[in-house]
């Protein structure tokens, strides 16, 4: 990760210190672990959950922060159903949250934690280096203490953790950039691209005869052979696709290769260095890494 | 001089063909492409002072007049005729009924084939073992594992492996396993021979009080039995010599067989018939193993076809295509990059680009009919009857899709009808 990271500091001109928690410490516990780094000036930090996806409003939330003055804010996206989840409740005509009121059985509001936040260091002194939940512990101690604003995502947010969340959110974040930055992503006139929403980097090799989309991402040094078939996939780096794969609702991992004629579905999972022999379907497995699958999988499975 | 007889069956017990047989009776299916019938013809063509083939069954008689024309152009020294019966007389009954038309012009040896079994048909080996004893019938017999010999007429051999000692069909307990093959060889004297059963079946029924004679009685009468009736006798009076082949043997029962029998004749004729076989060669397209393409078919440069594959005439095979283990019926088109595994495409089907056609392999004789979540047997093979449309990029998996179907959208385990 360390290494994977290094490269984002020199092309992006930022600083990434790895703050390591020796044992789990909640999701609060480890901003403390993290004090010299987080509250060595008096400048306001964000926190993200690494597992969600969204517009990432970050230059709004700096300016909200500020505006209110308060410790913190918590980015609060709309759901469908605010029932399954714990919702924020703000004081009148004010965007201070009142309280949270945990899976509402009665409508209190449609806004839940988007689990990213900007704090000011001052939080710093509400957490202790122990095992701390921020949304149960430190959360209701801010709202008590008329501490804690919410801002409203607009747009897309995501929970990917799970493999088919992750790719609903990668489709999410492609649609987003076809409306927001379309030059990011592939020209929908490019003959293989079909449907738009393909972003492909630029060491990627794509081969005769593709098509290509919608909803897929190809990382760097990817090589596409001949009449590859992707749609709603995300290709990691380093991947070799052999001609005529057809890749659907699957994520292939870091330097695995598909043969010819193979089919991945399903939201199939393959890990780092995985190869699929040549004419294998393989339906909704989940692979880890370096292994080698040479017969059909046509029922979802791990392959361990 | 010799003759011989091939029992053709009729179309209500071809049903286990379908979809297949609802386009072209089963004699007629190609396999290593040439209709079944053919590869029988073939071999039989050869035999020493073989002069005429007679096909018996229950097939209405046009069905096959036009092949046999193709017969008689491509073996002129042999006489060809179907003779048609109107009601089922059983194997052995059918025989007898039309015992002045076989035993016409006096042959020595009349050769008796059934139809639905793909083999190397090592005829002479087992005439040479008929002649050479007093036998007046001749079974060849192939060895097969002891758990599949309850579904076959089983032999148990004397010591010298020469001679039937014993014979039952389909026996509930495991007897040998040695299994008829459907190839038999008689001489004149079978005729005499199935008489002598028949009336001593008619004493038989003239010693049974009157009111035994209801209509199972009457058409046990009618129906005779080779595997059942005549078979047992001929071996419990020792007049059943065997011959064991170690060649290559199979039947063709179900649709899904037909895909294996593909197999063994190409792999056959590859090494036996130079230039019958597709080569591959530079600029494509990538022949692996034993494959026929039609002449009028066209195969792009960059498909990989093999092995075990037979195209059919004026199909045509895109780009990228890949095939394996399949029959391609006339008049196909499969479009680029294309999968077809384990499987049959029927007449006219049209595959869309990226689509996948698969079946699970056929393993040889061992049931691979399964049952589903939804209660269906599905053969293993994929069969697509005649004109199919796959869309682009569906996967039509271990299903059986009659004729005249679109698929849109990918199936599994399914029939569709």
């Amino acid at each position: 990760m360390v290494s994977v990271l290094k490269k984002y500091e020199e092309e992006y001109g930022i600083t990434i210190t790895f703050s390591v928690e020796n044992e789990p410490l909640g999701t609060a516990g480890p901003l403390a672990l993290a004090r010299e780094v987080l509250g060595k000036d008096d400048s306001p930090f964000f926190v993200l959950n690494s597992d969600v996806t969204c517009e990432y409003p970050f230059n709004e939330m700096v300016e909200f922060h500020k505006a209110h003055g308060g410790e913190g804010t918590i980015l609060a996206t709309k759901v469908e159903e605010p029932s399954k989840y714990g919702v924020i409740v703000t004081k009148p005509n004010s965007t201070m949250i009142d309280r949270f009121v945990e899976k509402p059985v009665e409508f209190v509001g449609n806004r839940i934690n988007a689990g990213i936040y900007i704090f000011n260091p001052a939080i710093l002194d509400r957490i202790e280096v122990k095992p701390t939940s921020i949304e149960q512990e430190v959360f209701p101690a801010m709202a008590r203490d008329n501490q804690l604003h919410k801002l409203d995502l607009e747009g897309f947010w995501m929970d990917i953790g799970q493999p088919k969340d992750f790719l609903t959110g990668t489709c999410l974040y492609l649609s987003y950039l076809a409306k927001k930055t379309p030059e990011l992503l592939v020209s929908p006139s490019e003959n293989y691209v079909h449907g738009g929403n393909v972003l492909i980097h630029p060491t990627a090799k794509i081969g005769f005869g593709c098509k290509i989309g919608p909803n897929v991402t190809i990382g760097p040094n990817v090589v596409v052979g001949d009449g590859v078939r992707l749609q709603r996939c995300v290709i990691m780096e380093g991947v070799h696709l052999k001609s005529h794969a057809c890749v659907k609702n699957s994520i292939v991992g870091w330097h695995s290769s598909v043969g010819s004629w193979s089919r991945l579905d399903g939201v199939t999972v393959l890990g780092d260095d995985v190869h699929v022999a040549d004419e294998v379907y393989v339906n909704g497995a989940f692979v880890l890494p370096h292994k080698s699958i040479s017969s059909n999988i046509p029922e979802p499975k791990v392959v361990m | 001089m010799n003759k011989a007889v091939i029992l053709v069956g009729g179309p209500s017990r071809a049903t286990r063909f379908r979809p297949l047989s609802m386009n072209l009776p089963q004699p007629l299916f190609p396999v290593g492409g040439k209709p079944i019938l053919w590869h029988q013809i073939k071999a039989l063509s050869q035999v020493p002072d073989m002069k005429e083939i007679i096909l018996l069954g229950l097939f209405e008689t046009h069905v096959f007049s036009k092949f046999l024309d193709q017969c008689s152009e491509e073996f002129p020294h042999i006489r060809f005729s179907y003779l048609r019966e109107y009601s089922v007389l059983g194997t052995a009954g059918g025989l007898f009924h039309f015992r002045d038309q076989i035993k016409a012009g006096k042959p020595k040896n009349i050769f008796l084939l059934y139809t639905d079994i793909c083999s190397s048909f090592p005829l002479r080996e087992l005439l040479e073992r008929h002649e050479s004893g007093e036998a007046i019938g001749t079974i060849m017999v192939k060895k097969i594992s002891r758990d599949l010999a309850k579904r076959y007429g089983c032999v148990v051999p004397d010591e010298e492996k020469k001679m039937a000692l014993h014979y039952v069909d389909k026996p509930e307990t495991y007897i040998s396993d040695l299994a008829s093959t459907g190839v038999y060889i008689f001489t004149n004297e079978i005729f005499d021979h199935i008489d002598k059963i028949l009336a001593a079946r008619a004493d038989e029924l003239e010693k049974l009080p009157k009111k035994a004679f209801h209509d199972d009685f009457d058409r046990t009468q009618d129906s005779l039995m080779l595997e059942s009736d005549v078979l047992p006798n001929l071996a419990s009076n020792k007049k059943l010599g065997l011959y064991i082949t170690q060649d290559f043997w199979r039947q063709i029962k179900t649709a899904a067989s037909a895909v294996p029998a593909n197999g063994l004749y190409l792999n056959s004729a590859k090494q036996e018939i130079p230039g019958y076989c597709a080569e591959g060669k530079e600029g494509g397209p990538e022949i692996v193993g034993a494959v026929y393409i039609h002449p009028s078919a066209v195969v792009d440069p960059s498909a990989k076809i093999g092995p075990n594959v037979s195209i059919h005439a004026k199909s045509h095979i895109g780009a990228g295509v890949r095939i394996k283990d399949a029959i391609i019926l006339d008049n196909v088109i499969i479009k680029d990059n294309a999968a077809i595994i384990n499987a049959i495409v029927g007449w006219g089907g049209k595959i869309g680009r990226w689509s996948r056609v698969e079946g699970n392999p056929d393993n040889g004789d061992e049931k691979t009919d399964q049952v589903t979540s939804s209660g269906v047997k599905i053969d293993s093979i994929c069969i697509l009857g005649q004109d199919i449309t796959v869309s682009d990029e569906a996967f039509v998996r271990n299903s059986i899709v009659l004729p005249h179907k679109h698929i849109s959208s990918d199936i599994h385990n399914e029939i569709i009808m």
